[in-house]
């Protein structure tokens, strides 16, 4: 037991519960279903844009070359351009399987001690379930948008065909889904099961975790067990984002709960280690050439100082300086 | 990071279109939930397999049964809670009063983007 991830999940259950009876009993559903999502992601828009502006004011005053390859030196020498890139197009695509791929976390490894020596075991299992957690919820996410364009474009129709390729069942069970859930349970397990990681692991660690549990959650029970009408959901999800809003009949309190959840997340984000989906960007050690050597760099925020230079300083001596018999640069 | 202003304003800015980009794309269009119409045929006879309700939440269920049941078992008769016999057909039992598949069927499918794949392999037959 940890008062980190009990809290975490408490704080989770209240918040179903407060939506449910919410709309169940106190029938708050404008509220929950219109007033709250709207908040949300206003919060989440401008929380980021606040947060990333704070971040690009932030002083960047050298090129942190991590070198996880060899960089550029001499001709005889292969420099690692990926990793240690020395030019943008490096830089680009090192952000690019950044971003994408997680190669840093690829390179992920794990401490040990093997007859009486410390070691270093590359460790790809986090990766893995970071991998196909943030697919998988990039997949619901991007399925989600049937209820958010009408008509649906037939790429995202494409989207889901993919997703339930396998026909499993009626209704088709989608693999993002299942994925997802199964991932954000593997990385809530690794930090409660793991004495390491439970032990440097907070409350806004689990928060998060419970959180999409919950949305995953309550979206696979809504699919698969609990019968939804999903026309009525798409008339108030339609409203929301053609500034139409109202709530029609029949939409069941689950789906409050399930909305109510993802719009706690959104107005969490801004402010929580989730916003690495917007510093990934700006990771100094990654988004820079390593180029310390090759071009001057001036800091940016230099002050503009009035120097006098020795040759301003011999343009006023010259003629002393001649008569001293002291050296000059340049002649009278 | 002074320099890259303008990466970082770009960013914003991409940042800022993809999250509202449902907004955009509908333009302000309000497009309410269709109106399930149904066939004359359908209001004369006046009942169903089962009651309304569970229709509206069954139906693919229900049709799924039925697929499985005579694909592999042979077994083609269904009998519902009253004691009424219907043949387990698609086109010959649900169509025969639903006769109006695009109205009855079509509308909320293509809204919800449910795409049921009875029709890869079953025709309607006013449509042949």
């Amino acid at each position: 037991m940890n008062v980190h991830y009990i809290s975490a999940l408490l704080a989770v259950v209240v918040l179903g519960f407060l939506a449910y009876l919410g709309t169940e009993v106190l029938g708050l559903q404008s509220l929950f279903g219109i007033f709250i999502p709207y908040l949300a992601v206003c919060v989440f828009i401008v929380g980021a844009i606040m947060k990333v502006m704070n971040w690009a004011k932030s002083p960047v005053p050298f090129r942190i070359p991590t070198t996880c390859g060899q960089g550029k030196s001499l001709d005889w020498i292969a420099q690692n351009k990926i990793d240690n890139p020395s030019s943008t197009v490096g830089v680009v695509v090192r952000m690019f399987f950044e971003v994408l791929l997680f190669r840093s976390l690829f390179r992920n490894t794990k401490a040990g001690i093997k007859e009486g020596k410390i070691t270093y075991e590359w460790e790809i299992f986090l990766w893995v379930g970071a991998l196909a957690f943030h697919y998988s919820f990039l997949t619901v996410l991007v399925r989600h948008m049937r209820f958010f364009l009408e008509p649906v474009p037939y790429c995202i129709k494409i989207v889901e065909t993919l997703d339930g390729f396998f026909q499993v069942g009626l209704p088709g069970v989608l693999l993002s889904g299942v994925v997802l859930l199964a991932a954000v349970l593997f990385l809530l397990a690794r930090r409660v099961v793991m004495p390491q990681i439970s032990y440097i692991s907070l409350m806004a660690d689990y928060f998060p975790l419970f959180l999409i549990i919950g949305i995953a959650g309550t979206g696979l029970y809504m699919r698969y067990f609990a019968r939804v009408d999903v026309v009525a959901i798409k008339e108030l999800t339609m409203g929301l984002v053609t500034f139409k809003a109202s709530v029609p009949a029949g939409v069941n309190s689950i789906v409050f709960v399930h909305l109510f959840f993802v719009s706690v997340l959104f107005a969490y984000f801004p402010f929580s280690k989730l916003m690495h989906a917007g510093g990934i960007f700006l990771s100094p050690t990654r988004n820079m050439a390593s180029n310390n050597r090759m071009v001057r760099h001036v800091n940016p925020w230099n002050p503009e100082l009035k120097f006098h230079t020795y040759a301003a300083y011999e343009d006023d001596f010259r003629e002393k300086m001649i008569e001293a018999g002291l050296p000059v640069d340049k002649e009278a | 990071m002074t320099n890259d202003k303008p990466k970082i304003i770009a960013g914003l800015v991409i940042f800022v279109i993809l999250v509202t980009c449902p907004m955009w794309i509908n333009m302000g269009k309000n497009k309410p939930a269709p109106k399930l119409e149904m066939a004359a045929e359908a209001q004369a006879k006046g009942y169903c397999v089962l009651p309304k309700a569970d229709m509206k939440e069954k139906h693919m269920q229900i049709l799924d049964g039925w697929r499985n049941s005579v694909v592999r078992s042979g077994q083609r008769v269904y009998v519902n809670d009253q004691g009424k016999r219907f043949d387990m057909s698609l086109s010959n039992t649900c169509l025969e009063c639903h006769t109006n598949k695009a109205e009855f069927c079509d509308k909320c499918h293509v809204y919800a983007s449910v795409n049921p794949y009875c029709w890869d392999c079953h025709v309607n037959p006013k449509e042949k």
